[in-house]
């Protein structure tokens, strides 16, 4: 009995020691409905980066716990909180939605931890609700279609019609458009999100409104759903397609599988492209490709960076995570190898990066992918950085 | 006013309205007849939606696949009742809603297991991927129009089938007395499964149907069938006719609202505010509707005669 208990009191010693030697890390993400497809995504990089770094950050074994937001940001407060809370993680990072992101932010940031959003960037997290514990490792919503209301001008398309979902990240995409582009907006339609799959309505307003192009965002499948009934609408040669966020990765492999090469040609802004030229991207790509059998997603990307910008925070403290100033400043500098290139922080840690011009073509042995065709923005920042108290 | 969008809007509310009435139309045979509320209805449209999906992708060709799936939907029908469904008929409505809720749950982890979380998007021949022209301007998906024209062949036969043939006469009659019906030496329990097995192939029907447009996904069901318990309830549970009506009325204030709405604000707030407030409202006219129809008839528009 006594050896027992000696044994016991042991063996918890021996846990609480091997926590003491380890970096918690919390990521939300979306692992059930539809949409679990991205979060997959994400899970399959998150995984891969932290066979990358040997699961180790520094000499601090790796933790990771994954979390459903079940595409709610009701849930995904619910998951946050625990992993807060419960599992007392040291940082929590993932967030596809914006809504959901918006929901879960003030849990994590409110216990001292640091978030890290891997996708979602809703206007006011970068502007008034900006925090210093708070970094992104993707983008501002409004971004990357003011990239392409900049591609719109250069194109010469006088007018557009917008179609888009209702909801935080939809309504940041048509106000970063609608910023850019000079030409004229013929209508407006916001879609009920994320239940609406049926966009006939909306594409037959598109039609009859006479503008000469359409700007949509449909992420997820969504998107996919999107872009079969803008072909059987026969609107490609009336009412040209510009899209952000609505051809990807996850996608693309589904097109190709039913021979749906309308899709081919097809443009869109994007940070990223698996054909970025330096040594992680490369790395990444690759083994994503030899592991997974498909190119990875920008999502993924987001995810694998955001695991490297933990690492670099962890080991610029040496291992000592209560020692937030110094991970803070680490994660300011982004000295950490993104698979984008480099690029900067600003005041409300929001990256200031170049937005690219990305086209679906064929790669080498008949897969559907994207290469670059231009680059739209050198160091691009969002505009809300200018209400953000930080400095 | 644009005729010719007025006229696309109501074909494609025309369309939504049938598709509802597919999905609908099993559900209330089910649940006016058998008295059993299953939430699982929807998760038999997923399945029937994926199992065309696959399909198409194997033998390559959307309408054979459809016809192969059609009875293997009615099969996955009658294994679901009679696995979970016929233990549950006694219970209460409670159980009902536990028992096929969980079955919800079963089903799409089963096609996330069997399909995978990513979906499957269906390609279709390409004499049904173009656009019929029906006068000038007025061009229409050609496979919009094939839903159309399904929808109205299988109403038509499910009008058929329930007045004039015996089956429908035993379906009727089950309805209203049950027990009577077995007394006077009918199968009542094949009778239920063949019922419930019919309600799978409708509702599969209108899966594989609306695949092609917006792709197969995990819980796709569950959207669809909290409308189709909205069409049931403006209807009248168990009437064939009160689906049909209410599904058209709510595809048509469906596509019409969401269409509309936004141009009818803007003519008493700014445009900025129509833009956002239309979309909220045009997604609640249907409840709206059926509150109404609960206050003014809460039978609703059209409850069987013998209940």
């Amino acid at each position: 009995m006594k050896k027992l208990i000696s044994a016991a009191l042991a063996a918890t010693m021996l846990t609480s020691l091997a926590q003491a030697a380890e970096v918690k890390i919390g990521f939300v993400t979306t692992l059930t409905t539809g949409a679990a497809v991205i979060g997959k995504d994400q899970e399959k990089a998150v995984n891969l980066a932290i066979e990358h770094m040997g699961g180790k950050m520094g000499d601090l074994d790796v933790n990771l716990i994954f979390a459903d937001d079940g595409f709610k940001p009701e849930t995904g407060k619910q998951v946050t909180d625990k992993l807060v809370k419960q599992d007392n993680v040291d940082i929590v990072a993932g967030y596809i939605w914006s809504h959901v992101l918006l929901a879960s932010r003030k849990s994590v940031l409110d216990a001292g931890k640091f978030l890290i959003t891997a996708n979602a960037g809703p206007g006011p997290v970068a502007g008034k609700l900006c925090h210093e514990n708070f970094f992104s490792s993707s983008w501002q919503n409004d971004e990357t279609p003011m990239a392409m209301g900049e591609v719109l001008n250069q194109k010469g398309v006088k007018s557009i019609y917008i179609i888009a979902p209702n909801y935080a990240a939809g309504k940041g995409m048509v106000a970063g458009v609608k910023r850019t582009f000079k030409g004229e907006i013929m209508g407006t339609d916001m879609t009920t999100w994320p239940t609406q799959l049926d966009f006939s309505a909306e594409l037959a307003k598109a039609k009859a409104s006479g503008a000469e192009g359409l700007f949509v965002f449909y992420p997820g499948k969504a998107g996919g759903a999107f872009m079969k009934q803008y072909q059987q609408a026969g609107l490609k040669d009336s009412l040209p397609l510009y899209t952000t966020f609505t051809v990807d990765a996850l996608s693309l492999p589904k097109f190709q599988a039913a021979d749906f090469t309308d899709v081919l040609g097809s443009q869109f802004t994007q940070q990223w492209d698996p054909t970025i030229d330096n040594e992680q991207n490369k790395r990444f790509v690759a083994d994503f490709r030899a592991k997974h059998g498909s190119y990875p997603s920008f999502y993924a990307a987001q995810a694998y960076d955001s695991i490297f910008l933990i690492k670099s925070a962890v080991e610029a403290v040496g291992g000592d995570l209560s020692n937030m100033d110094g991970m803070r400043a680490a994660m300011e500098s982004a000295s950490y190898p993104s698979v984008r290139g480099e690029y900067t922080y600003g005041n409300n840690h929001m990256p200031i990066q170049a937005y690219y011009l990305r086209e679906v073509v064929k790669d080498d042995d008949g897969n559907w992918t994207t290469k670059i065709v231009q680059t739209v923005y050198e160091a691009h920042q969002d505009i809300y950085a200018k209400d953000c108290a930080l400095n | 006013m644009d005729y010719t969008l007025l006229f696309a809007q109501v074909l494609n509310g025309l369309q939504l309205g049938l598709l509802l009435f597919l999905v609908a139309s099993g559900l209330t045979l089910v649940f006016g007849i058998l008295d059993f509320v299953n939430l699982a209805h929807g998760s038999i449209y997923m399945v029937g939606a994926f199992i065309c999906a696959s399909l198409t992708l194997l033998v390559g060709n959307f309408l054979l696949a459809v016809l192969i799936a059609l009875p293997l939907t009615g099969l996955v029908g009658y294994a679901v009742e009679r696995v979970v469904a016929r233990k549950l008929y006694d219970k209460d409505h409670l159980d009902h809603v536990l028992g096929t809720f969980g079955l919800v749950l079963v089903l799409d982890t089963l096609a996330q297991i069997i399909w995978g979380p990513a979906g499957i998007t269906v390609p279709l021949p390409a004499w049904l991927n173009g656009q019929v022209e029906l006068f000038d301007g007025a061009l229409i998906p050609s496979f919009r129009l094939l839903i159309i024209g399904t929808g109205l062949v299988v109403a038509g036969g499910l009008f058929w089938l329930v007045n004039y043939t015996r089956l429908g006469m035993l379906i009727r009659a089950g309805a209203s007395n049950r027990t009577m019906v077995s007394a006077l030496g009918i199968d009542i329990q094949f009778l239920f499964a063949l019922v419930f097995a019919l309600g799978a192939v409708l509702a599969g029907l209108a899966g594989m149907l609306i695949s092609p447009i917006t792709g197969t996904s995990i819980g796709m069901g569950g959207q669809i069938i909290i409308t189709a318990f909205v069409v049931i309830i403006i209807g009248g549970v168990g009437s064939m006719k009160g689906a049909f009506i209410a599904a058209l009325l709510i595809g048509l204030i469906d596509t019409l609202g969401r269409s509309f709405l936004d141009t009818l604000f803007a003519l008493v707030m700014s445009e900025n505010a129509a833009e956002t407030a239309a979309p909220a409202i045009a997604a609640m006219m249907i409840y709206i509707l059926m509150a109404i129809v609960l206050v003014v008839k809460p039978q609703g528009l059209f409850p069987p005669k013998v209940r």
